[in-house]
């Protein structure tokens, strides 16, 4: 593998920001282009995993479920995670054990697993570069 | 019940809503038989321009098929009977060009906010 290997760590809870989804946007781009990716969910990104997630109509819009189709982040880390094996690169995704603790949030999709700040801290050391996406 | 909903976090969440929260629930209100305002300041001024494109999103198979189009939302309220005014300052210090609003706002200049709020019951700072 010769990648790069970028650590991240983000803090916002799924559909309040637009943090995310720059994350997000982020990590495809590095797994397309063959780099590995580690990202350290802090606070509430431990919810964008969350496998309860469901997507609802829209009554304002008229639209019913399928005609809706609402985003669900934990579809867009799933399918991120799919790109990361048919790419050949590793998506190391950690959810902060404590976070997931304080909210209850222990239902993953398969994919993601706990670890604690220090996972972090070993992955910045490992990694070429480094990039904290904070909750504003 | 008149409400004057003051609305300033602009695109908090919105390509994963697909829409602006805020504007949703006060379109919701105004179904629901309230008599809604919008005050558009701040960032959220810029909601007001035509022809956004949100479209595009895309995590590995992952594509987005519904994008915000907040310009059409804002379109649809006012449709519903919901008055949408915006901080004229906040337009002129971004540079927006009117000539490219969605039709049927009101622009009103910020030292006339304090008389906008008088006419309402209920003034939510969003």
């Amino acid at each position: 593998m010769t990648g790069k290997t970028l650590a991240l760590a983000i803090m916002d809870s799924p559909y309040e920001s637009a943090n995310s989804t720059t994350a997000l946007r982020i990590i495809h781009s590095a797994l397309s282009q063959g780099h590995n990716v580690m990202v350290f969910a802090y606070e509430g990104a431990v919810n964008l995993t969350m496998k309860d997630q469901k997507p609802h109509a829209n009554s304002v819009k008229g639209t019913n479920l399928e005609e809706e189709n609402h985003p669900l982040t934990k579809d867009w880390i799933a399918a991120l995670f799919k790109l990361a094996e048919e790419k050949g690169v590793t998506l190391d995704w950690v959810n902060c054990g404590l976070c997931v603790d304080e909210r209850g949030a222990g239902n993953w999709i398969e994919g993601p697993r706990r670890g604690a700040p220090k996972d972090f801290l070993e992955a910045v050391k490992n990694s070429d570069g480094t990039l904290v996406i904070p909750t504003r | 019940m008149k409400i004057l909903s003051i609305i300033e976090s602009a695109y908090r969440g919105t390509i994963e809503e697909q829409d602006d929260t805020i504007l949703w629930l006060n379109h919701i209100f105004q179904n629901g038989g309230a008599e809604v305002s919008v005050l558009l300041r701040g960032n959220s001024v810029n909601y007001l321009l035509k022809n956004q494109d949100a479209s595009g999103l895309q995590f590995g198979e992952w594509k987005q098929t519904n994008p915000p189009e907040l310009d059409q939302d804002l379109t649809a309220m006012l449709e519903k009977g919901i008055a949408i005014y915006a901080v004229a300052e906040d337009v002129r210090d971004r540079g927006l060009p009117q000539d490219k609003f969605i039709a049927g706002i009101k622009l009103i200049p910020l030292g006339e906010v304090a008389e906008l709020c008088d006419r309402f019951e209920q003034v939510w700072h969003w």
